[in-house]
């Protein structure tokens, strides 16, 4: 027994080092460094998503945005002040009827072969064939004749757009279009050329093989959810102003933490925070930046038949209530997050100087005894009492942050219940289209630098009006502002055309959002904007020593 | 032998029907479509779409359509990624979870069996105690809390070292795999060892471990060939559907050492609505699933000359 025993003791002294060995053994098994072959000029970049769609044609998102627009060039490039500036075009006319675009000579595609004017036109038919299906074919809507193609009553041959030679391409308007230079560094405006893209068919764009590129880079690598190469392009027509080599993204994971430790290994150059890593970002002493991402926010209501949002006395109370200052503070939390007002941000250009200096426009301040009276009479008007109102909103935590602070507000100051309905994304857009909501929290980025971008969001015909709020005289102030040219009818028609829509509560600006990023002292020169991609790193460089 | 293999080859079939079936209803129950999008569309545009993936035809026709297609193994196109069909998908990020997953259940086997045995030989002494400890941290911290833990704790040994002792994420050498590897078995090897060791225990006091000790058998040939061979069987059962739990569930730990397996397109696939990458994977997982519970019924029967799976004897 006593053996057995001892026996017993030596087994487990044994197994106790094989339990000490097992980690040992696997993390033996490790090949040691992995070996960077990156030239030094490279700037490393995590993407929270693979894009999904490099097809310029049919693309619909920021992630494939931003390599669009890196590898490829339009017929002309937002320029730092939102202004565009020279892209695949070196110079264009335009006037109420159309637009004259003069190609440069050595703009070139990645196999050597010039960049014409029929790879816009067979691009741009490509779009608005029904066949295609693109999201985004309604920017092309200002040419003559593309919404009735898109809708399949006319052939793709009658698209207002024609070649007068190789390197100049003549644009028709359907009516005239004062901000179309704006739309034109758009991806779906991009070229594309017939005979590679026929060669490719379905699989276009698919693999980075299966794409021509005339940007400032082209894509050499890209292995599907896991890293893309982007090396310059020595055959774009500005390439000696281009400094970067290569631009590299060599992770993809929508976690906000694992790319923050990416960022701190050093393993990337740029990283967007998070509003939960910002105490960790400030402990590591990051040298932290705000940038304004172009988008509003808002609350939205629902003027459905029988909603009780539409009473505007209801309206106007909960417009009393809310503080933008306070909210912006205490619930957003984010530095450079500015106050909501207006519907037009504060960053849009009017007709010389900034929209908002030319036509200002100040809500009313909080008044919380003003908001009780108008809530009584809201009530009376309403039949005696106000259901709980719903208020739908995203499954972020920052969304149920939002809802739990206007919850405990109609609470106080209004005597109102709000029932909060978190809904993941499409779930949430679904009940939007359906009106099942009393108040929306919702939001609009931009898709072109004009106030148009965001003007036309509240009229009547437009899809993403989701409390299908209407009035006769906006819709007539964006018709107009619709078919001129001339920048300053345009502009006052749309401030005046805003100034409805917000004076009659359409939605409650609650905030223009930011975002909180930071960058290694290597990389230098980085854009961020508003409109197309964002970071733009085609003029960055690398600094090595800092 | 072959035709029990045919009759669950068969059920299994079945079953993998009615997985498609009831995803397919699922997916057309709940409010919201894959063509939503931030930005709402009009009319005209969005029956461009639904024409172009077939949505404009009745349920029905859909259903029928998707059935036909997949008995042909064709999932379709992907409503996000719209030039790659979901077996695209499939074949170029199913392997990447795949060794992820191999590795992880190695390692989770092997860890079990190793700290399951140790536990149940020292029983009630420290070994034992730190063990099922460990186990029970195991057990109920949820992986994503590992994940970043391991990860946190790298980028600290990295620094500490000097030098990059594992990388912190991405793809493409044994180096990559180890950590995230680690962190995926972990629950499944603390699962494993509670199974091992009771297992074991249990055996302990049967009559062939007492026999084997009355004839003079040396404790380490008990242990290897009659404890360990019999306590290893829960185990193996347990394994199978481990091995397409972990394949096909790591898409925390994906997320978070960004590697580009199949469990986050998956995910991603539910976030957007992908109706027929989620109806692609949904299928591929129950079939690999069904597949996983076949063969370890088989490789039951290798092991346990008692099992025998033809005869239905117990």
């Amino acid at each position: 027994m006593r053996s057995a025993s001892a026996k017993s003791a030596r087994l487990t002294r044994a197994a106790g080092l094989a339990l000490a060995l097992f980690p040992a053994l696997i993390f033996a098994s490790l090949t040691g460094c992995t070996k960077n072959s990156d030239p030094a000029n490279t700037v490393r970049f995590a993407l929270t998503t693979e894009p999904p769609n490099l097809n310029s044609m049919q693309a619909t998102d920021q992630s494939s945005f931003f390599v669009l627009g890196h590898v490829m060039e339009g017929l002309t490039r937002n320029g730092p002040d939102g202004a565009p500036v020279p892209g695949v075009a070196e110079k264009w006319e335009m006037n109420d009827a159309g637009a004259t675009f003069y190609l440069r000579k050595n703009a070139k595609w990645s196999d050597g072969k010039p960049v014409t004017a029929n790879d816009f036109i067979f691009a741009w038919r490509n779009v608005l064939d029904p066949k295609t299906a693109s999201e985004y074919a309604f920017i092309l809507y200002p040419v003559k004749n593309a919404e009735a193609i898109n809708k399949g009553k006319l052939p793709v041959s009658d698209l207002g757009v024609a070649a007068v030679d190789d390197y100049t391409l003549k644009v028709t308007f359907e009516k005239p279009c004062g901000y179309f230079m704006a739309l034109t560094s758009f991806a779906t405006y991009f070229p594309v050329r017939e005979d590679f893209f026929r060669q490719k068919g379905d699989k276009y764009a698919a693999e980075a093989a299966d794409m021509l590129y005339n940007g400032a880079f082209k894509l050499t690598s890209w292995v599907h959810g896991a890293s893309l190469t982007f090396d310059k392009n020595a055959d774009y027509w500005n390439s000696s102003a281009v400094k970067l080599d290569r631009i590299s993204i060599p992770y993809i994971t929508p976690d906000n933490t694992a790319r923050f430790n990416f960022f701190k290994e050093k393993k990337t150059d740029i990283l967007d925070l998070a509003k939960d890593d910002l105490p960790r970002a400030q402990s590591e002493n990051f040298r932290l930046m705000n940038h304004a991402d172009g988008s509003v926010w808002f609350m939205e209501f629902n003027f459905r038949e029988g909603k009780p949002t539409r009473n505007k006395n209801l309206r106007k109370a909960i417009q009393l209530i809310f503080d933008t200052e306070e909210y912006v503070n205490k619930v957003v939390g984010i530095p450079g997050t500015k106050p909501g007002k207006t519907l037009i941000p504060s960053w849009v250009r009017g007709v010389q100087d900034n929209f908002r200096r030319e036509f200002p426009y100040a809500p009313p301040a909080r008044n919380l005894v003003e908001a009780k009276k108008l809530v009584e009479l809201a009530k009376k008007e309403l039949g005696g009492s106000i259901p709980p109102l719903v208020w739908l909103t995203g499954d972020t935590p920052a969304s149920a942050r939002e809802a739990e602070y206007f919850q405990s507000q109609f609470k106080e100051h209004l005597g109102l219940e709000l029932r909060i309905d978190k809904q993941i994304f499409k779930q949430r857009l679904a009940l939007m289209s359906s009106g099942q909501f009393d108040i929306v929290s919702a939001g609009w980025g931009p898709d072109f630098a004009d106030p148009m971008t965001f003007a036309e969001l509240m009229t009547s015909w437009n899809e993403n009006n989701r409390g299908k709020w209407t009035n006769d005289q906006y819709d007539a102030l964006i018709r107009k502002a619709q078919s001129t040219s001339d920048q300053k009818i345009r502009m006052a028609a749309m401030a005046d055309a805003e100034k409805i829509a917000l004076d009659e509560l359409a939605v409650l600006p609650t905030n223009e959002r930011s975002v909180i990023w930071t960058h290694h002292e290597r990389l230098q020169g980085v854009g961020r904007s508003i409109i197309g991609m964002d970071p733009d790193f085609t003029y960055a460089s690398i600094v090595e020593g800092k | 032998m072959f035709s029990y293999i045919g009759k669950r080859l068969t059920a299994g079939l079945v079953t993998v029907f009615f997985i498609a079936s009831v995803t397919f209803a699922a997916m057309h129950i709940v409010p919201g479509d894959p063509l939503m999008g931030n930005k709402a569309m009009s009319p005209e545009i969005r029956a461009n779409l639904e024409h172009k993936y077939g949505l404009d035809r009745p349920v029905a026709e859909q259903y029928v359509r998707y059935l036909a297609n997949m008995a042909q193994g064709d999932f379709g196109i992907s409503f996000t990624q719209k030039n790659r069909t979901v077996n695209d998908i499939i074949v170029s990020h199913f392997p990447i979870s795949a060794i992820l997953g191999i590795l992880a259940v190695a390692f989770a086997a092997l860890g079990g069996i190793l700290y399951g045995s140790l536990a149940a030989l020292g029983r009630g002494k420290w070994s034992d105690r730190t063990i099922m400890f460990l186990v029970i941290l195991g057990v109920s911290v949820p992986s994503f809390v590992f994940a970043a833990l391991g990860q946190l704790s790298l980028t600290l040994i990295n620094k500490k070292a000097g030098f990059e002792v594992l990388p912190v994420g991405g793809w493409g050498t044994l180096s990559h795999m180890i950590l995230p590897a680690l962190v995926l078995g972990l629950g499944t090897m603390a699962f494993l060892t509670r199974l091992m060791r009771s297992a074991l225990l249990e055996i302990v006091h049967q009559d062939y471990i007492r026999t084997a000790k009355a004839k003079g058998l040396p404790p380490v040939r008990i242990f290897f060939s009659h404890q360990l061979r019999n306590a290893i069987l829960p185990v193996i059962t347990y394994l199978g559907p481990a091995i397409a739990t972990i394949t096909t569930g790591g898409f925390v730990v994906e997320s978070v050492f960004a590697i580009p397996g199949l469990g986050r397109y998956f995910v991603q696939a539910i976030q957007q609505l992908d109706y027929t990458v989620i109806m692609g994977l949904t299928v591929f997982y129950g079939a690999f699933l069904v597949f996983m519970v076949i063969t370890v019924d088989i490789v039951y029967g290798l092991v346990d000359p008692r099992i025998s799976v033809t005869k239905g004897k117990s």
